[in-house]
């Protein structure tokens, strides 16, 4: 009975790799723990060991092969007696359908709904102009929006450092870093201990003695251990100096559930640190918000509060070739117009409205979809004037759904827009529930696609 | 009291130095009694931590600072503001919650700045001013600065994780900072030897290679000695420093402190025997270094000192209404997001 060997998945988010090199070939024998390929992640380049025991019988993926899904086939293992013609009795390559990402809510639908629409919505070009027209785009991932937003702005201004675990020499837990090391070298791209607490009041006291730090926190789930240093130390020094003594620092890293990674580094923090005065707060969703709204957080003389997401550090975007582009606080943007429904969203809930809204054209509900982009401030009036053109309105987020952002929003609303109002305001949030393992429950645990259709379903009466 | 310990030994100091210290000392002493005697007129609101008895510790340190050092502290902090140059009448308006105090009445005891001074605060976070202090040494070494930092906490804050996180850092990194145990023996209420098994404070920086010693900070020669080692340790490039200064604070932890963790006779025989003001009065006395009236003319300067920033922290006016609403960021950012 022969053996297939799977393309292993290698990090909670991978989907797909590159088949960097074969240590092994045809013909070979191996044993377990024996390296025979390595594998590329969109995080870094891991040897792949084998499980079984036996010789090589046949490589069905050549090194080098790109886009290689998670579960593919990518060699034959012969058992003990068996010979290379049991090889090409086995079954070739699996279809790639196989390997679909089981977190992937779109998947959801179409066992559920089968939307014609099934273009990802992620490659929409921005209809609202935060670039000149004429603008030339280049495809980039939201990880290496981040990476540039950084050295960019450490190019620019001696002061600028980076600070977290393994950002140096390990390129970034999720390889937002790498190369930052190489080009700035050790004085500006510091590896600390596994010391949130210490690492981040010593980054707020190096922001009073007039640097401009850049705290990677390997994840927002970690920065509870030093939420003191950033509410009582950082946020809130300027007001009680009487303005004298400012503090311009970013805290940055990922926020909010990967995959699979359980309740303790699954939250989502935006509306914690959204409701403190002193701190600003970002939570883009494009690699062109990333990057834009980075280099602006670097260059804000406030602590900002910088909500990635691990499962976007992958995705795909149109960036502007732009030198020196940023984009303003405070500014939100209209991803589609619409005119039954505005759906607000922010990070990457937006991967659920936009979703959702392709699903509704094909209702014919027009949704309009607003990316907030930042918390802290918030864009009120994109929000409210478009309310009162839509006159509903659903917000969408991963967060937990008591003392919410959408609890805020809808109370804003509520207050601002009232009379416009022809249904109540929906939310579609996290449950309110610890973030379960099994993967099925996780699914639900977060919001859906299918829990936004739904909504504006309701709000549209149809 | 020409007995006491302090008057025997080192004589080594400049009468000019003797007299400053003298002067230091006092003025700390009677600022932090004019702002009790203002908090039972109810003047002064909420926490008040008075520095009485501790005060050779800052201004021994002080002495060993050079311009451009950074300190922070705790939220018993008039005497180290008082110490390195603060205004007695800022600090004194802030306690009253003036337009005249350091953050215009918005900070209060425990938070008070001054970015000219390199006073980091007045921190109410017991611990929390430990690794600023360790960050501000970072800039400065970031800088290429030929300066250090003097990150200041009690023997409670000492026991605090956030303090060995710091600690771990600081050596890995040979940041020069001064870490100065204040250990008054009290935590809040709380005794060293009902805190720690260990109480040797300093001691614990060998975990960490880093060097240190103790030091009787009721004498303000001793302290300034201590700290000229630390400092040039610092300065030489050599990490940080830790320096435990065995000091003592008559009066209760707050102002609402009964203080029934330890005897009126324990705090009577301090005073008596230990008093670093009194210390000092009698090596300058019995060294014939200054005559009983030119320490009168001190006393003098000092009380019209501290009545004028009484005065002042009671005629400042309030802080205007608008103030409520500005310093929560360094730019403009719209107020709605206050909704």
């Amino acid at each position: 009975m022969t053996i297939e060997i799977l393309m292993p998945a290698l990090s909670p988010t991978m989907e797909e790799g590159t088949l960097a090199k074969w240590v092994v070939k045809e013909g070979d024998s191996v044993s377990s723990g024996d390296v025979i390929a390595e594998i590329e992640t969109d995080k870094a380049t891991m040897e792949f060991e084998a499980a079984d025991e036996g010789t090589i019988g046949k490589i069905l993926i050549e090194e080098g092969a790109e886009g290689v899904k998670v579960n593919t086939p990518i060699a034959i293992l012969l058992e003990e007696g068996e010979d290379a013609s049991a090889a090409d009795a086995a079954p070739a390559a699996a279809p790639e359908e196989k390997a679909e990402p089981q977190e992937d809510a779109s998947s959801e639908i179409e066992h559920e709904k089968a939307p014609a629409a099934a273009k990802p919505a992620a490659d929409t070009p921005a209809p609202t102009p935060d670039v000149p027209e004429g603008t030339s785009f280049k495809s980039q991932t939201v990880r290496e929006a981040l990476r540039d937003a950084m050295a960019e702005e450490m190019r620019r201004s001696e002061n600028v450092f980076l600070m977290g675990e393994e950002v140096a020499e390990y390129q970034g837990a999720y390889k937002i870093s790498q190369g930052l090391l190489d080009e700035f070298g050790a004085k500006r791209v510091i590896d600390t201990p596994i010391t949130e607490h210490g690492f981040t009041g010593l980054a707020v006291g190096a922001a009073f003695g007039g640097l401009n730090p850049i705290v990677e926190f390997m994840t927002f789930n970690f920065a509870m251990q030093a939420i003191d240093q950033i509410i009582n130390s950082a946020a809130k020094t300027l007001y009680m100096s009487g303005g004298q003594m400012g503090c311009p620092i970013v805290f940055r890293g990922p926020n909010g559930a990967a995959a699979r990674v359980g309740a303790q580094h699954s939250q989502d923090y935006a509306a914690w640190y959204s409701s403190i005065p002193g701190l600003k707060v970002v939570q883009p969703y494009s690699a062109a918000d990333a990057k834009g709204l980075l280099k602006t957080a670097i260059r804000d003389p406030n602590p900002v509060i910088f909500l990635e997401n691990e499962i976007l550090y992958g995705k795909t975007f149109d960036v502007p070739e732009i030198d020196d582009f940023t984009i303003p606080f405070g500014k939100a943007k209209i991803w589609r117009e619409g005119t039954d429904v505005t759906i607000v969203s922010w990070g990457i809930g937006m991967t659920y409205a936009l979703e959702a809204a392709d699903a509704l054209t094909e209702m014919d509900i027009s949704a309009e979809v607003i990316d907030l982009r930042t918390l802290r401030p918030i864009d009120y009036a994109t929000v409210i004037n478009s309310v009162k053109k839509t006159n509903r309105c659903v917000t969408v987020e991963e967060g937990f759904p008591v003392a919410s952002m959408s609890n805020h929003l809808a109370a804003h609303i509520m207050a601002e827009a009232f009379d416009y109002l022809d249904a109540p305001v929906l939310s579609c949030t996290g449950k309110d529930v610890p973030m379960p393992y099994a993967a099925n429950l996780e699914k639900h645990a977060l919001t859906t696609t299918q829990e936004v259709i739904d909504a504006v379903r309701a709000v549209t009466y149809k | 009291m020409a007995t006491r310990k302090a008057a025997a030994k080192r004589p080594n100091a400049s009468r000019e130095e003797l007299l400053a210290y003298y002067r230091d000392m006092l003025l700390i002493r009677r600022f932090e009694e004019k702002a009790g005697q203002l908090y039972g007129m109810g003047l002064i609101g909420g926490f008040c931590h008075l520095y009485i008895g501790q005060e050779a510790v800052v201004v021994g340190l002080e002495a060993a600072a050079k311009e451009g050092d950074s300190r922070v502290t705790s939220y018993r902090d008039h005497g180290h503001m008082l110490a390195c140059g603060m205004d007695p009448k800022g600090v004194m308006a802030e306690l009253t919650g003036r337009e005249g105090g350091y953050s215009r009445g918005k900070g209060g005891s425990m938070h008070m700045f001054s970015e000219e001074k390199k006073f980091y605060g007045g921190h109410g976070i017991v611990a929390a001013q430990v690794p600023i202090g360790a960050g501000l040494a970072f800039a400065n070494k970031y800088k290429g600065e030929d300066t250090v930092s003097f990150a200041y906490f009690g023997d409670g804050a000492a026991n605090q994780g956030q303090v060995y996180e710091t600690y771990n850092m600081a050596a890995l990194w040979d940041l020069p900072v001064i870490f100065v145990i204040e250990n008054n023996q009290y935590a809040m209420g709380t005794s060293v030897q009902r805190s720690t098994h260990s109480p040797s404070y300093w001691e614990r920086g060998a975990a960490f290679g880093i060097e240190g010693r103790e030091v009787d900070g009721m004498d303000v020669l001793a302290v300034k000695e201590a700290g000229e080692t630390a400092v040039a340790h610092c300065r030489a490039g050599k990490g940080p420093y830790i320096l435990e200064v065995k000091t003592y604070r008559y009066r209760g932890h707050s102002m609402s402190d009964p203080a029934k963790y330890r005897t009126r006779e324990e705090v009577q025989k301090m005073r008596e025997e230990r008093d670093p003001i009194e210390g000092i009065k009698a090596m300058l006395l019995t060294g014939n270094h200054a005559s009983e009236d030119e320490l009168k003319d001190v006393d003098k300067e000092i009380k019209a000192i501290i009545n004028e920033s009484a005065k002042f922290a009671q005629e400042s006016p309030e802080p205007a209404l608008e103030e409520l609403w500005s310093d929560i960021y360094a730019d403009e950012l719209p107020q709605e997001a206050a909704v």
